[in-house]
C-alpha cells in the first residue's frame, strides 16, 4: 500500500501528525488495534487471569536488575563469591538490584506455577490451545534452566553442590552419560569453566530463548483467543453486525486496567520480601550459599530452591525397592489398562513390547537411572495434557467429582512432595514422598479414563459472571 | 502455474540438493562449537597425581586431600573399624567390589578392606549417586538413617549409606561403592594418589 493511502491517524491530539507518519511507514495502528485496542478478551477473567501479565512483569524485572547485576558481578571461581559480596556491600544500591534479582526468580516461579495452574483449573490447554500450552511448557523449562544456571554464579556452597548433583543426573544416562556431564562442565569436575559457561547461558543465551518463546506464546494466544473461568468459546456468540464477540472486552483499556492494578499489589507483596525478608527464611536465599564454595565439603543439609523441591522428592523417593514393588507393577497394571481399552490388535502389541521392554530395563538398570526418569517425566508429562485430559467440559467450574477430587489430590501432593525435598531424608520421609510419587504419576497417566466417566454439569451456552 | 503436474523436476532436485547440501554444512558448522566445550587441553593436564603424608594421623581419623578437583579421603582404620566391616557384608550390595572392577576398585583393593593396607582406607569421598561429598558418621549406635549403624559414611544429599570400607548399603540411591583411586605407597608414611606402580 502506498504511503498516502493510509488514513491519517486521529484521536492522538499534538502527536497525530507524527503517528501518522510513522503508520504510513510501519504497521503501527494495525499492530495496536489487533493487539490491544480491539482484541476481544472474555469478559469474565478472574484473579488466576492475573499470573500471564504478571509473570511478563518479572521477566523483566529479572532483565533490567539481570544487566545491572552484569556490571559489577564477576564469572570467575575465584572472583565471583566476593564480587557477590561486593555488590552486597559496595555498590550503591547493590543490595537492591541482588535482592530484587533474587527474589524476582522465586516470583517467577510464583506467577507461573498459578498461571500453570490456572490453565489446569480451566482446561485452558485444550483444543485450539495445545501449542499456546507447549510454548507455555518451554518457557516453563527455558525458566527452569534459567534459575538452575543462575544459581551456580554467586558461587556459594549451595550453588556448587546444586550444580554438582544437577549435572550428575546426566552421568546416569546409559552409555553417553559419564562423556555427556564432562561435556556439560566442561572439566571433571564443577569448576571455573563450568561457571564461566553457565554464566554465559544465563545472561544470553536462555533469556534469548526464553524472550522468543514469550512471543510465540503471545503470537499462539492471539490467534485462538483467551479461553475463560467456564471454559466456552466467546467466538462462538457473535453480534451479528458488528462480528464482535458478544462476552468480549476490548484488551485496551479494560485488561489494561486491571493488569496494572494486578502489577501495583504485585510491587507491594514483591517489596515487602525484597526489603524484609529476602531470603525468606532460607527458601528464597539459602543459608548456606552465603558460604564460599568448598569442592571438599558437602553442606550438612543440602536442598534445591523450593520450586525445584517436588521433582528433586521424586528423585529422591526412587530406590531400588520403590522401583520393584511401585514402578515395575505399575508398568505391568498399565499396559494391562491400555490393552484392554485399544481396540487395534496392532496397538496392542505394541504397548506389550514397550512393556516388556520397560520392564527388563527397570529390573536390570541402577535405580539411580529410574530416579532421573522418573524426575524428568515428572516435568513433561505436563506437555500432554492437552491429550489426556478427554473430559466433554473444559472447565473445573462443570467437571465431576472424580476430577475434582483427582486435582485436589495432586494439588495437595504437589506441596507434600515440594516440602519434602527441602527436608533431608528419614525413613519415614522417604516413604510419604513414594506415596506422593505414585499419586503424582496416577493423576497425570489415569486421567484419559476418569476424565472421560466422569459425571459432568452441562457447560453454558454463554460465559457467566456476577 | 505451480500446480503439481508442472513442477519442473530438475529444479525441484536442484533445490532438495541445495538444502541438503546447506545443512549439512550448519550441522558441521556445529561441530567446533559442541566440540569448544569439552575440556581445555590445561583442564586435561591438571590430573597430576599428588602426595599424601600419613605418618601424624592417629588410629580413628581421617585426612582429605584434593585430587583432580575432588575429595581423597585416607582413613586411618582401628582394629573395632575392621571388625564392623566384616560384620556389615550382608548389608552392603557389592561386598566383594565386583562391580565396574576396574572402574571402581583397582585389584590391589579389591579385598575385604578395599585397601592395600587394611589399617588405610584411600577413598574419593564423592557419593557415587549425584556426586555429594558423604559426612563421616564413624560412631556406631542408633542412627536416625538406620536403627542399627555400624559405623560409615552417610550422604546428606539423598541418604545413601557407605561402612568403614566405602561400600554401599543396599536399597539405597546410590548404585555402586566409592571409588578407590589408583595409589601407592611411596614409604610406610607416604601415599602416592592418582598413578600405581605398573604405571609409574
Ligand atoms: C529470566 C529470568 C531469570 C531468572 C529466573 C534468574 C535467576 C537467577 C538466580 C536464581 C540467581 C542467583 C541468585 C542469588 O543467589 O543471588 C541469578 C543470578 C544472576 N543473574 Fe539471573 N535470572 C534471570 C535473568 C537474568 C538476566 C536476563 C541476566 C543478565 C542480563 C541475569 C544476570 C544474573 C547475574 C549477573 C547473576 C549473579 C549475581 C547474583 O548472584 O546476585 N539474570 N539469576
Ligand atoms: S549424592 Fe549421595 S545420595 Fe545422592
Amino acid at each position: 500500500m502506498a504511503a498516502a493511502e493510509k488514513q491519517a491517524v486521529t484521536g492522538a491530539g499534538p502527536f497525530n501528525g507524527l503517528l501518522t507518519w510513522i503508520d504510513q511507514r510501519f504497521p503501527l495502528m494495525q499492530t495496536w488495534r489487533s493487539h490491544l485496542s480491539e482484541y476481544y478478551a472474555p469478559k469474565n477473567f478472574n484473579f488466576w487471569y492475573y499470573f500471564g501479565s504478571l509473570a511478563l512483569f518479572v521477566l523483566v524485572i529479572q532483565i533490567v536488575t539481570g544487566i545491572f547485576l552484569t556490571m559489577n558481578y564477576k564469572p570467575d571461581a575465584a572472583q565471583a563469591f566476593a564480587s557477590v559480596e561486593y555488590i552486597m556491600r559496595e555498590v550503591p544500591w547493590g543490595w537492591w538490584i541482588r535482592y530484587m534479582h533474587s527474589t524476582g526468580a522465586s516470583f517467577f516461579f510464583i506467577c507461573v506455577y498459578l498461571h500453570m495452574f490456572r490453565a489446569m483449573l480451566y482446561g485452558s490447554y485444550r483444543n485450539p490451545r495445545e501449542l499456546l500450552w507447549i510454548f507455555g511448557m518451554l518457557i516453563f523449562l527455558c525458566l527452569m534452566a534459567e534459575a538452575f544456571f543462575g544459581y551456580l554464579l554467586p558461587w556459594g556452597q549451595m550453588s556448587y553442590w546444586g550444580a554438582q548433583v544437577i549435572v550428575n543426573l546426566f552421568d546416569a544416562i546409559p552409555v553417553i552419560g559419564p562423556d555427556l556431564a564432562i561435556w556439560i562442565r566442561g572439566d571433571f569436575v564443577v569448576s571455573d569453566a563450568t561457571l564461566n559457561r553457565f554464566f554465559a547461558y544465563h545472561v544470553i543465551a536462555v533469556p534469548l530463548a526464553l524472550l522468543a518463546l514469550v512471543v510465540a506464546h503471545l503470537l499462539a494466544l492471539h490467534e485462538v483467543g483467551s479461553s475463560n473461568p467456564d471454559g466456552v468459546e466467546i467466538k462462538n456468540v457473535k453480534d451479528p453486525k458488528t462480528g464482535r464477540p458478544l462476552d468480549g472486552i476490548p484488551f485496551h483499556p479494560y485488561y489494561t486496567v486491571k493488569d496494572t492494578f494486578g502489577v501495583v499489589v504485585f510491587l507491594v507483596v514483591f517489596s515487602m520480601v525484597v526489603f524484609f525478608a529476602p531470603d525468606a527464611g532460607g527458601y528464597f536465599l539459602e543459608h548456606n550459599n552465603f558460604i564460599p564454595a568448598d569442592p571438599l565439603k558437602t553442606p550438612a543439609h543440602i536442598a534445591p530452591v523450593w520450586y525445584f523441591t517436588p521433582y528433586y522428592s521424586i528423585l529422591r523417593a526412587t530406590t531400588d525397592e520403590f522401583v520393584l514393588w511401585v514402578l515395575a507393577p505399575g508398568v505391568v497394571a498399565f499396559a494391562l489398562l491400555l490393552i484392554w481399552s485399544m481396540k487395534k490388535s496392532a496397538t496392542r502389541i505394541a504397548v506389550g513390547v514397550i512393556a516388556i521392554v520397560l520392564l527388563a530395563g527397570l529390573l536390570s538398570l541402577d535405580a539411580k537411572v529410574w530416579g532421573v526418569v522418573l524426575m524428568a517425566t515428572s516435568v513433561m508429562i505436563f506437555f500432554f495434557l492437552p491429550w489426556l485430559d478427554r473430559s466433554p467440559v473444559r472447565s473445573i467450574r462443570y467437571k465431576g467429582p472424580i476430577t475434582k477430587t483427582a486435582l485436589s489430590l495432586f494439588v495437595i501432593v504437589f506441596f507434600v512432595l515440594g516440602y519434602l525435598g527441602t527436608e533431608s531424608v528419614t525413613e519415614g520421609r522417604t516413604l510419604a514422598a513414594q506415596v506422593g510419587t505414585a499419586v503424582y504419576f496416577l493423576f497425570f497417566f489415569l486421567m484419559p479414563w476418569y476424565s472421560k466417566m466422569d459425571k459432568c454439569l452441562p457447560e453454558p451456552e454463554r460465559v457467566t459472571s456476577k | 502455474m505451480s500446480n503439481q503436474s508442472r513442477v519442473n523436476r530438475k529444479r525441484r532436485s536442484l533445490v532438495i540438493a541445495s538444502a541438503c547440501a546447506g545443512g549439512a554444512s550448519a550441522l558441521a558448522t556445529a561441530v567446533p562449537f559442541a566440540a569448544s566445550m569439552l575440556p581445555s587441553e590445561r583442564a586435561v593436564a591438571l590430573g597430576a597425581p599428588v602426595e599424601a603424608e600419613i605418618g601424624q594421623l592417629n588410629p580413628g581419623e581421617k585426612m582429605t586431600v584434593e585430587w583432580r578437583g575432588q575429595p581423597v579421603w585416607i582413613l586411618h582404620r582401628t582394629k573395632e573399624m575392621l571388625e564392623e566391616i566384616e560384620r556389615t557384608d550382608g548389608k552392603v550390595a557389592d561386598p566383594k567390589s565386583e562391580r565396574k572392577k576396574g572402574e571402581l576398585t583397582p585389584e590391589y583393593a579389591r579385598n575385604e578392606y578395599r585397601s592395600i593396607k587394611p589399617e588405610y582406607l584411600v577413598v574419593v569421598g564423592i557419593c557415587s549417586h549425584l556426586g555429594c561429598s558423604p559426612q563421616d558418621k564413624f560412631k556406631p549406635g542408633p542412627e536416625a538413617f538406620e536403627s542399627q549403624w555400624t559405623g560409615g559414611f552417610y550422604c546428606p544429599c539423598h541418604g545413601s549409606l557407605f561402612d568403614l570400607a566405602g561400600r554401599v548399603y543396599k536399597n539405597k540411591p546410590a548404585p555402586d561403592n566409592l571409588k578407590v583411586p589408583p595409589y601407592t605407597y611411596l614409604s610406610d608414611t607416604r601415599i602416592l594418589i592418582g598413578e600405581d606402580k605398573k604405571r609409574a
